[in-house]
């Protein structure tokens, strides 16, 4: 029997931290071909065992646990107080015994549940007695599947205490479900991917090494945060893989414009992140101040006393963190910079993987979203509204970009926004639908361009390339083939995808975001059209450049070519169940839908059925808008030079060349206020006010001092003790002369005093 | 027994002593002097001892205070001399005035 | 073993750097080598005995004091020698254990003008007496005492071996900690008269016995209450230091020789937040309660005002000293909490900041002895001249910006999640405030300390040093003394246990008199 990996999830992780290690200290000994051997490996390894857990997942929701099973599952996973387990053992029975699943004895459930949860344990195997008998017939494995619900399948957890602190319990754990396991297999095969392409791509670069060492490190945080079964574990990995970010970025820190770009990156992070910390303060404590479990903060956010005002604050704060990382309005504007890093990072960890880190954060922390920002209930909200403005913006940004990385950044950005908004509208699997394909044909763009920076002498300016298709055409076709997909076009996997998320935007909660309807069919539209505008740029017309283009070898190209491949495939995951009357069976529609989506500690949410008038609508949309840049940008039909013409295309495109001027506010009023004036000004507050204090004072005291020695000490006590030598002295002076060194003069005088003595003896007494 | 006899002469050796002391300048000369003057005191403190010898034998203190005074008397013109001498040495002369470095 | 240990290992801890120092004193000056060996075995042997200390202490009762001697001192006041070590002071002991041995070890080869060995490791000696005797006293004289030993040699340190102001610089670190000493002093003699007697042998007297007093003082009025705290806040909140009483340290830790400034930013100031969670909370928590939201808002006023004044800096070591300020502004808010939570948070604050600012002064210090300069314009490319070195500078740097994985951010983080939720009847929504500003001082924390790294670590070496041969990395010494120190800090950032588990059970008592404390 292959080994329960579910359960032992946590050497994924692991193995990538131990080739990090291993190539930390032994990388410059081993040389290149070992480092990038080491790391090679580890991730295959590690990409083997993620399969492994999304095999047993996948086999796991198949053949849920039930009765007995499941809910000392759900106890001994969670390890909760006794309170809170007692409160979710009840809603497992309840959920189980409705869906039809028999409900055996409490008999198993002392000995599996853990220690904490004895309490809670035993008083549920009575209702699960009492489940038991009044459960009705079974119905069949996958019962509640056509309904677009299936058995609640707790997720695996595995924590241990990591240490203790008055009575908190702070924990460090694996949680495996399907949404771990996704990202787990989309880290993976991004990351071997990308350890394969380096190895040509940084081929004879100085730091080889500490690339390597970066990129293991990175992949192990990323894991870690994935698999976290905390927030605060989250917060934990959260930060490392914004170090390796700044690290990476920073790769060729001899220049100061790299290093630049790697302080913004993580700056703008760490402002972001000061949200993610209140968060998850908040969060711990709105949750009953006991656990930063995940699943115990979402039951807790479903649960009826909930203090949703207080979810509001932490969700938003939450959303802070987000904004930053996954580069949302107003926080983006570090992503494009990050492009200073070399390419094969700038697919894995800011095309693909760090990114949507904050994507994920919200739909791990789903409940707390759904509550606090009432997504179910309310309108419009703040977490949905970024997300479609920042697809817009993003969007149009790309337009007046001349580097094709930065074009791929700022879709990246736009892109992004397409989730946080899916998330915001309550579309939770398409967003995380998006999330997972985007990572493989955005990764195939950014590798893409790589390989044709790589035949053109580093540069990635697109007025310099241009005419490519023939002299690189692997990587043309790759890179029409993620294009296509990311522009969402029928059948590739961007379409599925997209069109998910505008189905759901439109289903939405009682139709209120249409608004973000809106925002995203203009996006649907832009996409196609920068996309096409860089494409056609790159490798379509005369080859503008000086170098000699040339396609690239093996180990970049296959590469390309796999994620390429899984830019077409893997839209079918969660093909709908109906499309365009096409009925497939049950067993192959939605499966991304029925693996990924959590069934324990989850909101309920509507899923939107497949729209078909949407999806003609968006694919017109995006065939337009790579029908126009092919005539714009190819054919040099349309209005060119518009800008010269028009004074509002001419500020339109300043506004948007300077990037909307958020970067001249956060780098040269707030960063250079705080750092020019604001730390002056406190620096001079220090010095003048607080040291003038200080020193103030010892002046003060010096100038009583002086006062007190010269006035009083010097001149009255003093002159008491001086004025008595000196009188001494004076009157010395005077005596002297008494004494003449005479001897017989001394005697004369002796006599005659001896006879004034006689005589007062003998006449006065 | 009368004393009228010694007492006058002890006072007669007495101001010739002063005199000697006071007006001389050659040092050894006041020396001289200043022998005389103790001895003055010894003639009255012998012919006072004898005096009370007549009420009170047993009483010699007189004399015994005389011993002592000639014992010291030795004493000091030993050390005057000396000090005559190393002034001579040192001067040439023993003349009296010219020994004033304790003059303030 | 246990018996001996029992009663004599603290004591021995104490004063055999004294017993060093006195054979030193009797060697000639010119015998620098001798010097060097007896200070390093003394200070050596006492970590030994602080090992086995360390070893034989019952980590199950790290509330109650272990290893107490309690002898008469002087019994016309009653105040006692009484020392003993519980789970709040073990961690800090353990940090001065380990940091003098480290210090001595990297001055080898290293020593300031004018040199002298012989003074300067004698000086150090005495300086370990201090700081050990500090954390284990437990009567408020001979806390004093100790309180006081550290003061003089510090300002040799400083006044002998130190940069071009540093008669300045010594003068206002002695005049300015004697003066918080003083009203320190006055507070202790306050409390001793105004709190109950106690039966000494037949008759009943005051007493300075620290373990007593918290229920002896529960007599004292509020209004007293609240002055002697005020007394012995500035004692503590000037050692700390707090804004606005901290302008003495930037001007120390600058013109301080590299070892002075360790040990200064590693124990010293630490001897103030530990006079805040041993002394004066626990003995007048009522008290505390009050002034509680006063010494939180300085402390989250020191927090941002450091990290700007570091923003301001052109001198690495002065931008280390004030990046100290706001360090401890967030100890001071987790202490501020008033809760067992936050006092854990507090201690762990302590030994990381101390850890790794003091990394960071070796570092700045080490970068002194190659580029004759600390001026960080001057400075640049330490990652391509001096690798090893550089890459130290980015761990150190990435830890005191409070890294999650490395020691600092187990000081910052549980700062800000006790103010939350803060003791006794403390203003929630104030400290929510609090929290908030305070978590802006994370980012400022970053930008200041990544700047620095952007601007010395970064870039390529400056035309001036590029090939000044001086220049070389990481010495053998440095690695020695260096590398516990790192992989402390790695391994806390990693397993933070290591430090909550022995405060965890120690740290309750000092909050326990609080109506409603919280978690």
């Amino acid at each position: 029997m292959i080994p329960n990996i579910l359960d032992s999830a946590w050497l994924v992780p692991a193995i990538m931290a131990a080739s990090f290690l291993l190539i930390l200290f032994f990388g410059k000994r081993l040389g290149t071909r070992a480092t990038a051997g080491i790391g090679i490996t580890a991730v295959s390894i590690a990409l083997v065992l993620s399969v492994c857990v999304a095999g047993q997942w996948i086999n796991r929701v198949n053949n849920p646990p039930t009765g007995a099973k499941l809910a000392a599952d759900v106890i001994a996973s969670n390890g909760l107080t006794p309170q809170t387990g007692r409160n979710i053992l009840g809603e497992v029975i309840a959920t189980t015994s409705e869906s039809g699943e028999t409900v055996a004895a409490g008999a198993g459930i002392r000995a599996t549940s853990g220690e904490s949860a004895m309490s809670g344990a035993s008083s549920a195997a009575a209702v699960a007695e009492q489940a038991a008998s009044e459960g009705s017939a079974t119905e069949g494995e996958h019962g509640g599947e056509h309904g677009g619900e299936h058995e609640s399948v707790p997720p695996i957890v595995h924590a241990t205490t990591w240490f203790t602190v008055a009575g908190i319990n702070f924990e460090v754990g694996t949680l495996v479900d399907g949404l771990a396991a996704m990202m787990l297999i989309t880290v993976c095969i991004i990351s071997l991917l990308v350890h394969i392409y380096s190895t040509e791509y940084l081929h004879g670069d100085i730091r080889f090494t500490h690339y390597y060492a970066f990129l293991s490190l990175f992949t192990a945080s990323m894991l870690f945060y994935v698999l976290s079964s905390n927030t605060l574990q989250m917060l934990v990995g959260w930060e490392l893989v914004g170090v390796c970010s700044f690290g990476l970025i920073g790769h060729w820190w001899e220049e100061k414009k790299n290093t630049d770009a790697a302080l913004k990156a993580f700056l703008t992070n760490r402002v972001g992140d000061m949200g993610l910390i209140i968060g998850v303060v908040i969060t711990f404590f709105a949750a009953g101040a006991t656990s930063f479990n995940v699943l115990h903060i979402n039951e807790y956010a479903l649960g009826g006393q909930a203090n949703t005002a207080l979810l509001l604050v932490g969700a938003l704060c939450l959303f802070g963190g987000v904004t930053s990382k996954s580069g949302q309005f107003p926080l983006h504007t570090w992503l494009p910079d990050a492009m200073a890093g070399p390419t094969p990072v700038s697919a894995l960890i800011h095309a693909a993987t760090m990114v949507v880190a904050g994507v994920y954060l919200i739909a791990r922390l789903y409940a707390v979203f759904f509550t606090g920002l009432g997504i179910g209930s309310s309108s419009l909200h703040y977490v949905a509204f970024i997300g479609g403005f920042t697809t817009i913006i993003g969007g149009l940004l790309a337009f007046v970009q001349t580097d094709l990385k930065k074009v791929l950044a700022y879709s990246t950005i736009s892109q992004l926004g397409y989730m946080v908004m899916a998330l915001g509208v309550g579309a939770w699997t398409a967003g995380v639908f998006h999330l997972f394909t985007h990572a493989f044909f955005k990764a195939c763009l950014f590798l893409g361009a790589g390989s044709v920076s790589h035949a053109c002498h580093h540069t990635f300016d697109m007025r310099e390339m241009g005419g490519l298709r023939k002299k690189m055409p692997i990587t043309h076709a790759t890179f029409l083939v993620a294009t296509l997909a990311l522009a969402g076009i029928f059948p590739l996997a961007g379409f599925w995808s997209k069109d998910e998320i505008l189905a759901g935007a439109n289903a939405g909660q009682q139709q209120a975001y249409t608004l973000m309807l809106i925002f995203g069919l203009i996006t649907a539209f832009l996409t196609a059209a920068y996309m096409g505008r860089a494409y056609w740029m790159t490798f379509w017309g005369e080859y503008r450049g000086h170098a000699h283009p040339h396609e690239s070898p093996k180990v970049i190209t296959v590469p390309l070519i796999i994620l390429s491949v899984c830019a077409v495939l893997f839209g079918f995951t969660n093909f709908p169940k109906s499309f365009f009357g096409l009925q497939l069976p049950g067993g192959v529609t939605t499966r991304f839908e029925h693996y990924v989506e959590p069934t324990f500690a989850f909101p309920p949410l509507q899923h939107a059925e497949f729209t078909p008038w949407l999806a003609v609508v968006s694919t017109i949309l995006a065939a337009g808008g790579l029908f126009l840049a092919y005539q714009y940008y190819e054919r040099n039909r349309g209005p060119h030079g518009l800008t010269q013409r028009s004074t509002v295309a001419r500020a339109g495109y300043t506004f948007l060349e300077n990037k909307y001027y958020l970067d001249v506010l956060y780098t040269d009023i707030i960063a250079a206020d705080t750092k020019g004036p604001l730390a002056r000004a406190s620096y001079w507050f220090n010095m003048n006010v607080l040291d003038g204090v200080v020193n103030g004072l010892g002046t003060g005291a010096r100038k009583i001092a002086g006062f007190v020695y010269r006035d009083i000490d010097q001149l009255v006590l003093d002159g008491i003790v001086n004025g008595s030598g000196s009188v001494s002295e004076k009157s010395g002076q005077i005596l002297r002369h008494v004494q003449t060194g005479r001897v017989q003069q001394y005697a004369a005088i002796l006599f005659a005093g001896a006879v004034v003595l006689a005589g007062v003896f003998v006449f006065v007494i | 027994m009368l004393v009228n006899q010694f007492l006058l002469l002890g006072a007669i050796l007495f101001c010739i002593g002063v005199y000697g002391v006071l007006a001389r300048r050659n040092a050894v000369l006041v020396l001289m002097s200043i022998e005389l003057i103790l001895n003055s005191v010894n003639i009255n403190l012998v012919a006072f001892g004898t005096m009370w010898h007549v009420t009170d034998p047993g009483n010699v203190s007189g004399q015994v205070f005389a011993l002592f005074v000639i014992a010291i008397a030795a004493a000091e013109v030993g050390v005057g001399l000396a000090i005559v001498l190393l002034i001579y040495r040192n001067r040439q002369s023993i003349a009296i005035d010219d020994v004033d470095l304790m003059k303030g | 073993m246990k018996d001996f240990l029992n009663s004599w290992g603290l004591s021995l801890a104490v004063f055999l750097p004294l017993v060093g120092a006195v054979v030193m004193l009797l060697i000639p000056k010119a015998r620098e080598g001798s010097h060097k060996v007896i200070a390093l075995a003394t200070s050596l042997v006492v970590a030994f005995i602080g090992v086995l200390l360390l070893a034989n202490f019952d980590y199950d009762r790290s509330g109650t004091l272990q290893f107490v001697v309690d002898k008469a001192w002087i019994p016309l006041i009653n105040s006692r020698y009484i020392v003993g070590m519980d789970g709040i002071s073990l961690p800090l002991i353990a940090l001065t254990l380990l940091v003098v041995p480290l210090c001595i070890i990297y001055s080898w080869n290293h020593f300031p003008e004018p040199r002298n060995p012989k003074a300067f490791l004698i000086l150090i000696l005495i300086l370990e007496t201090g700081m050990i005797g500090s954390f284990i006293s437990q009567d408020l004289i001979l806390f004093f005492v100790f309180f006081e030993v550290v003061l003089l040699p510090m300002y040799f340190l400083i006044g002998v071996w130190g940069g071009e102001k540093r008669q300045y610089a010594s003068l206002k670190f002695f005049l300015y900690t004697l003066f918080g000493s003083a009203l320190m002093i006055v507070s202790f003699l306050a409390l001793y008269f105004l709190s109950d007697k106690v039966d000494v042998g037949g008759t009943m007297m005051h007493t300075f016995d620290m373990r007593l007093l918290p229920e002896l003082a529960t007599g004292i009025s509020t209004g007293a209450a609240l002055w002697i705290f005020g007394g012995m806040f500035m004692g503590f909140g000037i050692k700390v230091p707090m804004f606005p009483f901290h302008t003495w340290l930037p001007d120390a830790h600058t013109q301080a020789p590299t070892v002075g400034s360790v040990i200064l930013a590693a124990v010293l100031l630490k001897l103030g937040t530990y006079g805040f969670i041993r002394i004066a909370i626990p003995i007048l928590p009522h008290a505390a309660e009050k002034w509680a939201p006063f010494i939180g808002l300085l402390a989250v006023i020191g927090i941002i005002y450091g990290a700007l004044c570091c923003l301001a800096q052109t001198d690495m070591k002065r931008l280390i000293a004030f990046s100290s300020v706001s360090h401890m502004g967030f100890v001071m808010l987790a202490i501020a909490s008033l809760t067992s939570f936050g006092m854990s948070a507090a201690i762990f604050g302590m030994v990381a900041h101390g850890l790794i600012t003091g990394m960071l002064f070796f570092v700045a210090g080490s970068t002194k002895d190659r580029f004759h300069t600390l001026d960080i314009a001057r400075l640049g490319g330490m990652l391509k001249q001096m690798p090893h070195m550089g890459w130290i500078l980015g761990l150190s740097v990435m830890a005191s910006l409070g890294l999650p994985g490395l020691a600092g951010f187990w000081g910052e983080f549980p700062a800000i999640l006790s103010a939350y939720n803060p003791g006794g009847d403390l203003s929630v929504a104030f400290f929510r405030v609090l929290m908030v500003v305070a978590a802006l001082g994370t980012v400022l924390a970053a930008a200041y300390l990544l700047w620095l790294y952007q601007r010395v670590g970064f870039g390529v070496p400056s035309a001036e040093f590029e090939d000044d041969p001086h220049i070389h990395d990481v010495s053998f010494t440095e690695w020695v003394a260096w590398t516990p120190m790192l992989i402390l800090i790695v391994v806390l950032g990693v397993y933070p246990n290591l430090i909550f588990k022995v405060t965890d059970g120690a740290v309750g008592n000092i909050v326990s008199a609080l109506s409603g404390h919280g978690g």
